[in-house]
């Protein structure tokens, strides 16, 4: 079919301000968004740029504002979007070049919720045991593939771009709830800061815009919840 | 920014080996680490594995390493190092723990231990029957991996170069001296100078155009080396996935069939019954992908065109399938819109896994001959590297226990002689041969586009130089290849600007990836036998007496070398391999 594409193009060495470009091409219903822009790059105009690595939702590399809402261009199909489809870099980075964004405020936000497994006491010789029912509490969250769909679709984040966000929130939530992990006091410390937890006001932004279907609004909800048992 | 970086070590490559070997070299006191990656870590295409890792731990029923070590030896058809197969058999217990200590969340059995479930070719007691070996998270135990090694990479404090595109090894005396790099987000050129470098950039399968692997994956550094005058080992066993998605090539583990899960042909029949009796469908990957090709071939393939094999879920329990295989499942209903648990899946075999690549000794070590000769300062480990494990097929699970044994292997071998060494000077005119190459492509004659030269290379490797092979079609790929080489020389790009122009990239990688098929080809073109991924039609039995020996192809001239390196034999006599 023929669809119609409007993609937000910018190029900082050419361009005072962002600017919007349509494309008109051939699809198929089945083909992914990230198919339509790899041939517009490879079969129309060269520069466009974007990242992209697997192609099939699991690195994390291409959220993009897919007609005004957070997705990554390889896991939606043009049958879903229909003839007119409207592509924006992901919003509240900095954009570098069309489709690519600052990565690093999102990395930093991520990084400050001490992201890694903490257990100080010496291992035993084979595994950590852990019940099949503490290993499912946070299960949902593992599943984080940091492509940010989550917290540059929040309106918190678009107005305060120091608050921590969603993603780092779930990537807490995936140790605190970890039976075998010692550093959950620390981590609720750094989210009961002026631009943590606290912030979200519960707009289920992000949890619509989760490429991997992850509860996020649920997981905050926990850790608020274990933020006021436990305190901090 | 400073674009002249010393460092002791220096890891190219962010995906599980590059990480493991990073955390490694790192622990070595004094030691000064650095990782340069193409990606951000976390989209390394680690991230996409999914099944499991193997490691004979007994969680589920009993299991031994010898066990492991010898289905790792005979699902290699017998081309696998002995003593690197039985090493790793040990090792990858500890690393496994190792992970789990790190804070890896692998699903649990009722007793809490870490849960394991049978993959293909994966047996106990050399042959009886399949056992449960592979150690996993769901569906996306590779995910697991690469997210608790990055986490620990933060913890850790590691340095990290991410977006530098590495386009450049320094090679001065037969020594390896560093790296050069392309930033992506400014075009400048970096000089990575080390004492020693570890290649972990993992595989290359887009030369082929049904593939598992990531757009990403290119095989730059086989190609770099290449050029360089260093070998390839065995590029001509490349692994073919039985279950991609059909057309797309995106994977569904074996752990599927791990579970239950069934191959059958457009009759609905179980043909694995008539080509592995013992293990049906869990037969390792080569036998598994040519059964399903030839029952397409004889007319028994599914749907309007009979060209697609069906896997049927349909049997295995919902909740079975929703817990343990949560993403497959996805993918399935997203790309196809076939719902596994109601509907049979259509898939085709998919080019997934490099077996060979650049050869080095058990211990990482990056060699440069059929007699050994170590070249100093440079290590490699991971799907781009041959140690040689796999052989002439991997088994599934056994790559990501490659990674963190010979990536942690790598990194401590590596710290070593960097803790021992000194700096030498770096040559003159160190990024010359990088400049040389940018400017190749910046400035070209634009009479070829990358896309159009990229499509006919994997087009015609998947019909000339995958699954089932011939002196003929391998002969006419030769030629092919020839040709898009020179066109290749015509490719420009229309993308003048220095920052983030991928377009200028991906030239570069498709001159990567043609390096990569002409080693396959030629490779495959000389081998006249049929053993494990590759399979002559004109050749098609095992032949010990002249091919039981590794081969090494070097780039000379326009044209390649192939010369030899033995098999490292042991305990098992090579025997013909039935299921
Ligand atoms: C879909 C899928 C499922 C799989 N499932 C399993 C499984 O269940 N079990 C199993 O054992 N194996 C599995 N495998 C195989 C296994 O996942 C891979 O072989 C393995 O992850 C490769 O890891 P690596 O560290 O060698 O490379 P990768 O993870 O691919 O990482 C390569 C790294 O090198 C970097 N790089 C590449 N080129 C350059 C350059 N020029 N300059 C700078 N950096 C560069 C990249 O940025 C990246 O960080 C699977 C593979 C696929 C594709
Ligand atoms: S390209 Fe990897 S998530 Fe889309």
């Amino acid at each position: 079919m023929q669809i119609n594409v409007k993609i937000k193009r910018y190029n900082p060495e050419a361009d005072a301000r962002p600017y919007w470009a349509e494309y008109k091409l051939e699809a198929r219903g089945s083909d992914r968004v990230l198919d339509v822009i790899n041939h517009l790059k490879w079969e129309v105009d060269g520069t466009l740029a974007f990242r992209r690595s697997c192609a099939h939702g699991i690195c994390g590399s291409d959220a993009m504002l897919i007609n005004g809402v957070n997705r990554l261009a390889c896991k939606v199909l043009v049958k879903d979007l229909g003839e007119r489809i409207t592509i924006e870099p992901i919003r509240g980075l900095p954009v570098l070049k069309d489709l690519i964004v600052d990565m690093e405020p999102f990395f930093d936000s991520y990084k400050a919720v001490l992201p890694f497994f903490i257990n100080d006491d010496p291992p035993p010789p084979g595994e950590r045991y852990q019940s099949a029912e503490d290993r499912a509490v946070f299960d949902e969250t593992t599943k984080c593939i940091l492509c940010a769909a989550c917290t540059t679709s929040c309106p918190v984040f678009w107005t305060n771009g120091r608050y921590l966000g969603p993603a780092a929130i779930v990537n807490a939530h995936r140790f605190i709830f970890d039976s075998r992990d010692q550093g959950a006091a620390e981590r609720l410390g750094v989210l009961n800061q002026a631009n943590g937890l606290w912030r979200c006001r519960t707009a289920y932004n992000c949890t619509e815009a989760c490429p991997r279907d992850i509860p996020i609004t649920r997981a905050i909800e926990e850790v608020k919840r274990a933020l006021l048992w436990r305190g901090a | 920014m400073n674009r002249a970086h010393k460092f002791d070590v220096i890891v190219v490559g962010a995906g599980g080996a590059g990480l493991m070997a990073a955390r490694y070299a790192a622990q070595h006191p004094g030691v000064s680490v650095a990782v340069i990656s193409k990606l951000y870590p976390t989209r390394s295409h680690t991230g996409a594995a999914q099944g499991g890792v193997g490691a004979a731990l007994g969680n589920v029923s009993e299991d031994h390493p010898e066990w492991h070590a010898f289905d790792t030896i005979k699902g290699g058809d017998y081309l696998t190092d002995q003593d690197v197969a039985e090493r790793f058999a040990v090792e990858v217990i500890e690393a496994v723990y190792e992970l789990e200590h790190m804070g890896l969340p692998f699903n649990r059995t009722p007793e809490g231990k870490i849960a394991q479930r049978k993959f293909g070719g994966h047996t106990r007691e050399f042959g009886k029957s399949a056992v449960e070996r592979a150690c996993y998270a769901a569906d996306r135990t590779g995910h697991m991996i690469l997210q608790t090694l990055y986490q620990q990479s933060i913890k850790d404090r590691v340095n990290f170069f991410n977006e530098f595109h590495v386009l450049d090894m320094i090679m001065e005396g037969g020594a390896c001296h560093g790296v050069v790099a392309y930033e992506l987000a400014t075009g400048d050129i970096h000089t990575f100078h080390a004492k020693a470098t570890i290649i972990a950039t993992g595989g290359n399968g887009r030369m082929f155009r049904v593939t598992s692997n990531a757009h990403a994956l290119t095989g730059d550094l086989m190609s770099i080396a290449y050029r360089r005058g260093l070998p390839i080992e065995d590029p001509e066993f490349y692994q073919f996935h039985p279950t991609g998605l059909y057309k797309l090539g995106v994977l569904l583990t074996e752990g599927a069939r791990g579970e239950g899960a069934i191959l059958r042909n457009g009759d609905g029949e179980r043909f694995m019954e008539r080509y592995a009796p013992t293990i049906k469908d869990l037969a390792p990957r080569d036998m598994v992908s040519r059964a399903m090709y030839l029952e397409i071939r004889e007319g028994r393939g599914a749907g309007p065109d009979k060209d697609y094999i069906h896997l049927d879920l349909t049997h295995i329990d919902a909740h079975v399938i929703e817990t343990r295989l949560p993403d497959i499942t996805e993918f399935s209903r997203i790309y196809l819109g076939v719902d596994p648990i109601k509907e049979l899946v259509p898939i085709q075999p998919t080019a997934h896994y490099a077996m060979g690549g650049i050869p080095t000794t058990i211990d990482t070590q990056v060699i440069s001959d059929g007699q050994n000769t170590i070249v100093p300062g440079l290590y490699a480990a991971g799907e781009v590297a041959c140690a040689s494990i796999h052989g002439a097929n991997r088994l599934g699970t056994n790559s990501l226990g490659d990674l963190i044994v010979f990536g942690r292997r790598a990194g401590i071998e590596a710290a070593k002689f960097a803790a021992s060494e000194g700096f030498t000077e770096l040559p003159a005119g160190v990024q010359d041969r990088t400049r040389e190459l940018i400017d190749g492509v910046r400035k070209g004659k634009r009479k070829e586009r990358v896309s159009h030269l990229r499509r006919e290379l994997q087009d015609t490797m998947q019909d000339y130089a995958s699954v089932f092979r011939t002196e003929e079609f391998l002969s006419q790929q030769v030629e092919i290849l020839r040709d898009l080489q020179e066109r290749y020389e015509c490719v420009g790009v229309e993308d003048e600007g220095h920052k983030f122009n991928t377009e200028l990239l991906e030239a570069i990688e498709l001159g990567f990836l043609l390096d990569n098929a002409e080693q396959l080809v030629h490779a495959a073109l000389n081998r006249q036998e049929s053993r494990g991924a590759h399979s002559r039609e004109d050749f098609k039995e095992r032949d010990d007496a002249t091919w039981l020996k590794h081969t090494l192809v070097y780039k000379d001239g326009d044209g390649v070398r192939i010369d030899y390196k033995p098999v490292t034999l042991g305990k098992y006599e090579p025997k013909p391999r039935t299921y």
